[in-house]
């Protein structure tokens, strides 16, 4: 086995199987796990604390127990988390922490049926006022309040500062790493740059960085081949099951970048620097763009996804919509608009975590393979 | 030089062999599809009819959500392109392209050279597919074929549900229970049909010519109803059931000729 493939092997274990992660961590620090809703949280205040922040973004699961507390129209992470969550399989969590940018997760935030405490803030969705930052600072105030109170950890400013430079190297890694996918899809499967991008948030961020950072010097020994399939961006909430990466695989698609929230949403903006880490953090939120759940009046996201297109010299742009997700709905006939009037081809596919039949999404992806 | 197409869809069963591109030799459909003894006898129905042997043909396309599972061909192309590539063939002025299969139900915009522009497909859902008619047949004892008899005799077309197969059916029961006729209820699916459907054609642009295919353009009540929803002319493509096969004759033949 090579270098490569050791490493890869290694996030994707972490990536496939989170509650070993958790348990391995606890054996070595002592310390546990704080759960992490999507989509986008201060998980540096968790790292500061020194336990592990672990991404909630549900799996490929049946529902049924799910169905007595969400609508049937609740899209399919928060239907999965809650299955697992009625499960017990986020009992062993010492907190969790629960942004709410969609109706769906202000209500699953108020009906939480696990045993750990949930801590919920509000990110200011008119987001270019400087009072916007100023009631962010005080949400992340309350929620660092909370996890001293519920970790028995003094989150001290040199260590919150400590763990966004942790935070910052790897979102700076990752964007690295996805820029080497583009030029090595021979190397890194749709599936197995997923798997990468994923383990990230099951792991601690250094060690994280430091396997990513090797992973990239392995690929990079290789030489550069042309690529004979096509080449293409996701956008959307995310792009799971594997099923439908393998989809893309079969049929010849490399993804040479992706805005989806799951991925490098998370990483493309740094925390900045700033007079506090709150601060610093709140600021974050101002600077990130491009996203159905951060009010955007400009609506910067078809052009930034035109702009990615001609960067990345892209044949296309799927969109990954995320069944039942409306945010991401009411930005769609935006942006296909825009990229109808740019000759940017686009396809728009259906994810759901609860499929199990692949059959019409092999037809869509082949076709519009045959398209391009 | 013989070239062979086969769609092998959810419900049927379709197959045509060309003669140099462009001379349908024999097209036939059998009613019922993939998994079934469906894909082999249509081929074997095809061959027979034409005096040709499998060895005869120069290439062969799968196409339908059977494609993959033929162990006589290893070239598969979708759906969406085959039926673009047959249209295009049957009827060249064609830009939108309405296909209703057993259990999808898609729109196509061609460009001027009848190449596919975009596509929409319906979600994982029986309500606009050919599946919705069957189970409506079943409920009001009325043969597939029969339906469009029926409907053309309604009176006032009943409302039925279009969001889902399994509430329409009880609504459609219950339109029963309270007397209603079976010609307007009949009415009333075949427009329920028209409103899932023609959500997609109106993503597709629904520029003309619109023409339709597919086992349900056989269905004159539907294609009405699609025109009245539509407030466009459709064009019924001749011989609805076998573009999809045509089509992958034809990619069959550029293929052979490569």
């Amino acid at each position: 086995m090579s270098r490569i493939d050791d490493i890869i092997k290694q996030l994707e274990d972490i990536a496939s199987n989170p509650k070993k992660a958790i348990e391995d961590y606890e054996k070595e620090t002592g310390k546990g796990a704080v759960g992490i809703m999507p989509v986008y949280a201060p998980e540096e205040l968790v790292h500061a604390t020194g336990y592990l922040p672990i991404g909630m973004w549900g799996g490929q699961k049946q529902i049924s127990k799910a169905r007595a507390y969400l609508p049937a129209f609740a899209c399919s992470i928060m239907q999965t988390v809650m299955e697992m969550e009625v499960e017990g399989v986020y009992d062993g969590l010492k907190a969790v922490l629960f942004s709410v940018p969609c109706d769906t997760l202000k209500c699953l935030s108020q009906k939480w049926k696990g045993t750990s405490p949930v801590i919920v803030f509000t990110h200011p969705q008119n987001r270019v006022i400087e009072g916007a930052n100023d009631f962010l600072v005080q949400e992340y105030e309350i929620i660092k309040g909370k996890l001293e109170s519920i970790l028995g950890v003094k989150i001290t400013d040199e260590a919150l500062n400590k763990s966004i430079d942790v935070y910052n190297e790897n979102r700076s890694v990752m964007r690295e790493f996805c820029d080497v996918v583009a030029e090595y899809p021979q190397i890194i499967t749709p599936k197995l740059r997923h798997a990468v991008i994923k383990a990230r948030f099951f792991m601690e961020k250094s060690r994280h960085t430091a396997l990513v950072q090797e992973l990239i010097a392995e690929i990079k020994k290789a030489p550069v081949a042309p690529w004979t399939g096509k080449k293409v961006i996701l956008t959307g909430i995310m792009a799971e099951p594997n099923e439908v990466l393998d989809i893309f695989k079969e049929e010849g698609f490399a993804v040479v970048a992706d805005d989806l929230a799951q991925e490098s949403r998370q990483f493309r903006v740094d925390v900045p620097n700033g007079a506090t880490p709150l601060a610093r953090l709140a600021k974050w939120w101002q600077n990130f763009y491009g996203c159905a759940l951060a009010t955007d009046v400009k609506k910067v996201r078809g052009q930034m996804l035109i702009d990615m297109a001609k960067k990345y010299d892209a044949d296309a742009v799927i969109v990954c919509m995320m069944k039942f997700c409306d945010p991401e709905e009411f930005d769609y006939p935006v942006y296909y608009r825009e990229f109808e009037d740019a000759g940017i081809k686009n396809l728009m596919i259906e994810i759901d975590l609860e499929a199990q039949s692949f059959e019409q999404l092999k037809t869509r992806i082949q076709s519009f393979g045959e398209i391009l | 030089m013989y070239t062979l197409g086969i769609d092998v869809g959810s419900a049927s069963s379709k197959c045509v062999i060309l003669k140099d591109g462009k001379e349908i030799v024999v097209g036939e459909a059998i009613q019922v599809g993939t998994g079934s003894t469906g894909p082999k006898r249509v081929l074997e129905i095809c061959l027979e009819k034409s005096g040709l042997q499998l060895e005869d043909m120069a290439e062969i396309v799968a196409t339908g959500y059977g494609r993959f599972s033929l162990d006589f061909t290893k070239s598969q192309i979708s759906e969406i392109s085959c039926h673009a590539k047959g249209i295009n063939f049957l009827v060249p002025t064609a830009r939108t392209i309405i296909d209703i299969g057993g259990q999808d139900a898609k729109a196509i915009s061609l460009d001027e050279n009848g190449r596919v522009k975009q596509f929409f497909m319906n979600d994982k859902c029986a309500a606009g597919t050919g599946r919705f008619l069957d189970v409506m047949s079943k409920v009001l004892e009325v043969k597939l074929n029969e339906m469009q008899e029926y409907d053309s005799r309604s009176k006032h077309a009943a409302s039925v549900s279009s969001t889902c197969t399994v509430f329409a059916e009880s609504e459609v029961i219950s339109q029963l229970s309270k007397g209603l006729s079976k010609e307007d209820i009949i009415a009333g699916v075949h427009q329920s049909v028209a409103s899932k459907v023609s959500g997609l054609v109106y993503r597709a642009s629904a520029i003309d010519d619109v023409v339709m295919c597919g086992g349900v353009a056989k269905n004159a009540g539907v294609v009405r109803a699609m025109e009245r929803v539509l407030q466009k002319k459709i064009t019924v493509a001749p011989t609805p059931q076998i573009t999809g096969a045509i089509g992958a004759a034809l990619f069959a033949y550029e293929q052979a000729n490569k």
